[in-house]
């Protein structure tokens, strides 16, 4: 398994692309993207990237269910801010989120999530002691962050990248 | 089929998601005007790169499945890839503000994590 596809989920992401680009499928795009999948991960080797291991399939629909949920109200509400449809006073501020998190892999996909969200920003991790700081536009509502972090997307993240 | 055959129901869904798109896109462009600090505008330009971008996308591969006659999902790699590659630069445009503004001592500057 690990001689043919040291990277598995490399591999299966240039098939795919592979595919897409050269749409319809054919037998001959679909023999070389089979080629593309299996060849080009081989030249990675000698960069000797540790190789992701993707775990709980089901979490990880469900997490990329929650993003798209998340990523659409905060676009919604973000909005409403810039028009100035929100009424009443706003407060942002700075959250700092001690995480559990150590794989670095896990960090990344947490750090496109939080930036891909309107509403809150990526700004600084330290990995010595663990902590997320980040900026969120909308702190009013005192929603707890901390928690809605660590259970929402650390916990799918760490079953995930277990 | 070209474009003047498209269905009447298809024309108004392809051109609803592109104005759509595009109307997020305006939004965040209008945010880097109306908010008032570095660290509030920086959020603004991401409602540009995710839901703008989505519906524009899912507009543009609407019109191409009708118009070819099979699904063209060519657009989502646009997606994917962007997805991927924005937070790259909001995050170095962060920790850059960030380490000036600490540097400066400015008031604002975000507190040390």
């Amino acid at each position: 398994m690990s001689r043919i596809l040291p990277y598995p989920v490399l591999s299966a992401a240039l098939a795919g692309t592979w595919l897409l680009l050269n749409a319809p499928v054919t037998p001959g795009t679909g023999l070389l993207a089979l080629a593309v999948g299996l060849l080009v991960p081989t030249v990675m080797r000698a960069l000797r990237p540790d190789a992701v291991r993707v775990r709980a399939l089901g979490a990880l629909m469900r997490l990329v269910g929650v993003v798209a949920y998340d990523m659409i109200r905060s676009n919604l509400d973000v909005a409403r801010i810039i028009l100035g449809l929100r009424r009443g006073e706003r407060k942002t501020g700075y959250v700092t989120v001690p995480l559990d998190l150590r794989d670095p892999f896990a960090l990344t996909v947490l750090s496109v999530m939080l930036t891909a969200t309107p509403g809150t920003l990526w700004v600084q991790y330290d990995s010595d002691t663990g902590t997320l700081l980040m900026h969120v536009l909308d702190l009013t509502e005192g929603d707890d962050w901390v928690r809605r972090i660590k259970t929402r997307y650390e916990r799918p993240l760490m079953e995930i990248f277990a | 089929m070209n474009a003047a055959d498209l269905p009447l129901w298809g024309a108004w869904l392809v051109v609803g998601l592109a104005l759509a798109g595009a109307g997020f896109a305006l939004t965040g462009a209008l945010g880097l005007i109306v908010l008032r600090s570095f660290y509030e505008r920086v959020h603004a330009p991401t409602l540009g790169a995710t839901l703008g971008t989505t519906l524009i996308l899912c507009s543009s591969m609407l019109l191409l499945s009708l118009i070819e006659g099979r699904p063209v999902l060519r657009d989502l790699l646009i997606g994917l890839f962007l997805t991927v590659t924005t937070p790259v630069t909001l995050v170095v445009l962060a920790r850059a503000a960030a380490h000036r503004d600490r540097h400066a001592e400015n008031p604002e500057s975000p507190p040390v994590a």
